[in-house]
């Protein structure tokens, strides 16, 4: 009975309670160990996680370097304004059906120029599994919103309100097979963010 | 130095030279360099292409004592296995050394982090009320687990609950020490493992062998033979990219089919109730987003006080770990999707007894990063098998014979006692230290084999007596400089075995000192 393991468990750890005192320690602030440039140090981070880094396209096609990626694609899943799609993720029901999903684009809340980390959570996905079932997937940041580190990026709310944040560094990865890199392991194959600052809906 | 400098092209560093794999196949930087984040390999390692039978783990044979000993003799027997494997971790390990010589703060982060789990571990009931709080008020159902048994009834329960017939999930240490697979096969339920290492040891019957790298021992050429035989995969590849894309195509259709998605935890945050996980396949990520049921199964000791505490571990893990700054997935559970149930089992499985064992409670601080694998010169020669135990290497040998002081009595003897387990781990645990103190306990506690007990007290008698230990060092040395060969490699020194003694020096450390520096020392007085 699960009542009276809990009682058990917690009596048993009083009871074996460690001597000493053991405060909680202060955790300080850590000097950046990237230059002011966090958009350069992002890129840099990213790719080296086998991330892929572009500059959004000219007015009009903000999505144009990853526009050969979209083009070849038979269906796209969008959660941003920039771009239509032609998978309506709102109207999603099960996340089994965005297995067929080719490239989903969606936008970071953040990112993490120590990393190259990008955070999503259930907001920016809609549905949290086309981040993983889909081949490819788009990032949208605005290069406004990237943080400094990964310790900084623990002190914000996000991951407190949220039912699911996740941070992504790049595509599902694997070397379980004699240390060979592979990408898209169980996840997505390529991870292309595009440096786009929110609100700039170009494409109307 | 960064970690592009350890170019692929050379063989110099190489322990093995002729695990250096002829062709390159790893993915690309986007401007076209080599990239080796996640666990990859600096530079291109392989075994060569002879066909040499996998060397299986220790024999179990129910209650009795593991021999480690007998295990690592087959696997030094097969030396293409042996030499890929000692290459493999130790890149990793020289991966982990340029990661962290990469922040000025490593230091200060190890301190904060062991700091931070003493604390934890100090409050541990107050913290787990928290976390299970929190949880609750989340809309997580949160249940205790007294032992493996128990969690695996209570995982059972929920799935027959549901009418699952399914469950797909991600590597998990814990559920390893709970059997929790084994225990299934009888359930009619089935278990699919989703990590790529994991699911070839799943389809080989065979335990992971490392913590973060289960397939670690296993060449491609194993791993074909596995996939061949189960998946039907084309025997004669064994190209790396084929076999994980095989490994891809054939597990969607369970993870889509899953009645239930299950995850380990790598921390759980007491504050807001979330449980974490990090990895680099996505895997865990489908298990927790893609089923309607979605099960995390939590060692006690995982908890952290808060969200702010994360930043530290995460940068800790995974440089420790592979050597990368960060896995690929940094996941943070907190509740459920609408319309799905979550569900915690919080297990204690001898954790709460640990906690309260003077020597070794501080052993729960792990991370579960297999840095003091990576590092030990025991376990790269060995391989995870040959300890016939959940947990391998320097902290298993601190662990394991929690769980059961006779079968795994042996294993803290499998050590060279270098240390070098305890300089590499990320939460300070003073792993070779606890090596010591195990023997000491499993000698007082009549554990360890008669002839390891007998050269115990010898050196016990000798040790504590300065004299004699002056005496004996000097009758060692010479013993070992005039003694023909058999009498030094005989089988009653274990640590002959497989190794040439060092050359022993002329003169003793103590020997040089009196003639040199206190001679040198009384000249000055006269002078």
């Amino acid at each position: 009975m699960s009542a009276g393991t809990r009682a058990a468990t917690l009596a048993a750890i009083r009871r074996n309670r460690p001597a000493g005192d053991h405060p909680l320690p202060q955790v300080p602030v850590f000097a950046p160990l990237v230059a002011d440039d966090h958009v350069a140090a992002f890129t840099e981070a990213l790719k080296r996680m086998g991330g892929r880094v572009v500059e959004a396209g000219p007015a009009g096609d903000p999505l144009g370097h990853v526009r050969e990626r979209l083009d070849a694609a038979k269906v796209v899943a969008s959660a941003v304004p920039e771009h239509a799609g032609n998978r309506d993720l709102s109207a999603v029901t099960r996340p089994q059906a965005v297995d067929d999903v080719d490239v989903a684009i969606v936008r970071a809340r953040f990112g993490i120029a120590e990393t190259g980390s990008v955070l999503f959570t259930e907001a920016e996905l809609v549905v949290n599994a086309v981040a993983y079932l889909a081949q490819h997937l788009v990032v949208l940041l605005d290069p406004a919103d990237i943080v400094v580190n990964v310790q900084a990026a623990y002190k914000r709310p996000d991951f407190a309100g949220a039912a699911y944040a996740v941070l992504h560094t790049g595509p599902s990865a694997t070397a379980d097979i004699e240390g060979v890199l592979i990408h898209g392991a169980q996840g997505v194959r390529s991870l292309t963010v595009v440096l786009l600052p929110r609100g700039d809906v170009r494409a109307a | 130095m960064s970690i592009e400098d350890l170019t692929p092209r050379e063989t110099g560093g190489m322990i093995h030279p002729e695990v250096r794999a002829p062709v390159d196949e790893s993915e690309r930087h986007q401007d076209g360099g080599r990239l080796q984040h996640a666990e990859a390999a600096s530079k291109p390692i392989a075994a060569p292409k002879t066909r040499e039978p996998q060397p299986r783990g220790a024999k179990i044979r129910g209650n009795r004592p593991i021999d480690q000993g007998e295990a690592a003799e087959r696997f030094l027997a097969a030396p293409l296995h042996q030499a890929a494997h000692d290459e493999r971790l130790w890149d990793l390990r020289k991966k982990r050394d340029v990661s962290a010589h990469g922040i000025p703060e490593w230091e200060e982060l190890r301190e904060i982090a062991s700091s931070i789990k003493a604390h934890t571990l100090s409050r541990l009931d107050t913290y787990l009320e928290q976390f299970e709080a929190a949880a609750k008020a989340n809309g997580v159902h949160v249940h205790w687990a007294a032992d493996g048994a128990d969690h695996n009834r209570i995982v059972l329960e929920i799935l027959r609950s549901h009418g699952a017939r399914t469950l797909v999930k991600s590597k998990s240490m814990l559920t390893e020490e709970c059997g929790f697979r084994h225990h299934m096969a009888a359930s009619g339920i089935e278990i699919i493992e989703t990590d790529l290492g994991e699911r070839i040891q799943q389809l080989d019957n065979e335990e992971p062998s490392h913590i973060v790298a289960p397939a670690v021992h296993k060449t491609r050429m194993d791993v074909a033979e596995v996939f061949a035989k189960t998946l039907g995969t084309d025997p004669d590849n064994d190209d790396a990219h084929y076999l994980a894309e095989s490994q891809r195509e054939t597990t969607r259709p369970y993870i889509l089919n899953a009645d239930a998605g299950m995850t380990g935890c790598n921390f759980a945050i007491a504050e807001t109730g979330t449980v974490v996980t990090c990895t680099n396949e996505g895997n865990a990520d489908l298990s927790g987003n893609v089923p309607p049921l979605q099960i995390h199964s939590i060692g006690i000791e995982k908890i952290i006080p808060r969200i702010e505490d994360l930043g530290v571990f995460i940068r800790l893990l995974s440089r420790s770990a592979l050597g990368s700054p960060i896995t690929q997935y940094t996941s943070h559970f907190r509740g459920p999707r609408p319309g799905t149930e979550m569900h915690y089992v919080l297990v204690d499985n001898g954790r709460s007894e640990r906690l309260g064992m003077e020597e070794f409670w501080t052993s729960l601080k792990c991370i579960r990063c297999g840095a003091c694998m990576n590092t030990c010169p025991v376990y790269r020669r060995s391989g995870g098998l040959s300890y016939g135990a959940t947990y391998a290497g320097p902290i298993g040998l601190i662990i394991d014979p929690t769980f059961n002081k006779r079968k795994y009595s042996t294993l803290p003897f499998s050590s060279t006692m270098n240390g070098s387990c305890t300089n590499v781990c990320p939460v300070k645990i003073n792993i070779h230290e606890q090596i010591f103190a195990w023997r000491k306990v499993l000698a007082e506690e009549h554990q360890i084999p008669l002839l390891k007990q007998g050269m115990m007290k010898a050196a016990g008698a000798v040790l504590s007596r300065p004299a004699a230990y002056r005496a004996a060092i000097g009758t060692a040395d010479s013993a070992l400089r005039a003694l023909p060969r058999f009498a030094v490699y005989n089988p009653l020194n274990t640590w002959g075995k497989k190794r040439e003694m060092p050359d022993a020096p002329k003169q003793s450390f103590h020997a040089w000192y009196k003639q040199n520096r206190m001679a040198g020392a009384a000249k000055k007085d006269v002078s």
